[in-house]
């Protein structure tokens, strides 16, 4: 049976890991490759990049950390942020990340999606949506959640998919950094509705967590970035509990 | 130090490169039928559609180089769409025929959400083995007609062939280069047995 994914999401700008609350105060954590590796030894499934860097020379640096990340790690990782030309994709890619996540860029142009998964395959094309609640559905955010897009989230991710997405990734924006857990309605609408796997994110601060948004809300895999980095539970003590309690992970 | 011919028809090939570098072996280039030595064991990987592969290996006139390689007895791994290839068609590309080294067709997942991804456990088909976690990326998985090829068996909505082995063929249909110490390992043991 296939597993249920763990996922940390480390965030990186100008090529090291920082820390802060929605991108801001950030301060320097520490080496990609260094986290990437304990994350590995901890029973991590895959990793999350965010590229956060602002600078061309931080992009620059991104794609040597990839290569650097890539020399070491014996697990697929993802890359996101940035990426708004099939160009950049291919250049993530070729440096060895095995997949790449689009957010904003093509929400304001589609047809990346079509681009990169003709170009490199629906297997390495990430759609992610951060979801912010508007009434009884959910609204696109765009640039890191600043602007609101107008589009409504289910709509753009069925759509995503029919172009060549060959995963979401959603985050809840109304959950995301407050430890209160997963958006289950939101996951569990998203994972039962659409063809491929969606990797439930925002909100996670324990591994009843983790539980709910698997067994309540359905999702493929769960994402997590403070929960690991903070050093309140490890991935394996999450998958432990898991396990305790019925799903199906790699241990 | 050994060498291994690395068909290179598309796909990012560099984390199984750098697995097999990780094994002390010199991984060659083959991009079209002039760099393929003969003599060198194979590696074929994959992803990307089966019809457009097997065109990239029409158009480069590789095909026949990997037949006659393999009918000649050269060890040959084949991975992921790599193992499709060996078959003789797909659902993927009706029409297509594919290399035919291995009787049987590839299908369609028709049950679950498609790709699978993600960690499967796989279970050998043979005595010596042992099961582990995979990673899989797929929509299509093969069918030998003979079920004696079949090296190792996954369920996904139901039982899948993970792996097949017939003379000096092996092939994964997961992939070991990102299923770490498991994957590494299945590698080297293949590596080892050169």
């Amino acid at each position: 049976m296939l597993c249920k994914r763990i996922i940390p999401c480390l965030d990186v700008a100008e090529g090291r890991t920082v820390k802060g609350i929605r991108f801001q105060e950030l301060r320097d954590v520490g080496d990609p490759v260094e986290q990437a590796c304990a994350y590995q030894s901890q029973g991590a499934d895959e990793l999350v990049f965010l590229d956060i860097s602002a600078t061309n020379e931080g992009r620059e640096a991104m794609l040597n950390a990839v290569e650097a990340v890539a020399a070491r790690l014996m697990m697929p990782f993802t890359v996101g942020g940035g990426v708004s030309s099939v160009e950049r994709a291919s250049r993530l890619l070729e440096r060895g990340a095995d997949k790449v996540a689009v957010n904003t860029a093509a929400v304001e142009r589609p047809e990346l999606i079509d681009e990169i998964a003709s170009c490199n395959g629906s297997q390495c094309c990430i759609l992610a949506i951060d979801a912010r609640r508007k009434g009884s559905s959910w609204e696109v955010l765009t640039h890191g959640g600043r602007r609101s897009s107008g589009r409504d989230a289910f709509e753009w991710a069925k759509e995503a998919v029919s172009r060549g997405a060959g995963e979401i990734l959603l985050t809840s924006w109304d959950r995301d950094g407050t430890l209160s857990g997963f958006d289950l309605n939101l996951t569990r609408i998203f994972s039962t509705g659409l063809p491929v796997p969606v990797i439930a994110s925002g909100g996670a601060a324990g591994p009843e967590h983790f539980l709910k948004v698997f067994k309540e809300a359905r999702a493929d895999a769960a994402l997590a970035a403070s929960i690991f980095h903070d050093g309140r539970f490890t991935v394996r003590e999450i998958k432990e509990e898991l396990k305790r309690n019925g799903v199906e992970v790699r241990l | 130090m050994r060498e291994i011919d690395l068909v290179a028809v598309g796909g990012n090939l560099g984390s199984i490169r750098r697995a097999f570098e990780r094994l002390g072996v010199k991984m060659r280039t083959v991009l079209r039928s002039c760099d393929f030595s003969g003599d060198r064991p194979v590696v074929l990987p994959g992803v990307g559609a089966f019809g457009a592969t097997m065109n990239s290996l029409e158009r480069t006139g590789l095909s026949p180089c990997i037949v006659g390689a393999v009918k000649a007895g050269m060890p040959f791994l084949g991975v992921c769409v790599g193992m499709q290839l060996l078959f003789d068609s797909s659902e993927e590309s009706p029409g297509v025929r594919g290399l035919g080294i291995i009787p049987g067709e590839v299908v369609r997942f028709s049950r679950g959400k498609v790709p699978q991804i993600g960690w499967n456990m796989i279970e050998p088909a043979r005595p010596g083995l042992e099961a582990g976690y995979a990673y899989f990326v797929n929509s299509f998985h093969c069918v030998p007609r003979d079920p004696e090829a079949v090296l190792y068996r996954g369920n996904y909505h139901g039982r899948f062939c993970a792996a097949v082995a017939r003379d000096n063929v092996t092939a994964y249909q997961f992939h070991p280069e990102k299923s770490m110490e498991f994957g590494q390992g299945l590698l080297g043991r293949w590596v080892d047995a050169l």
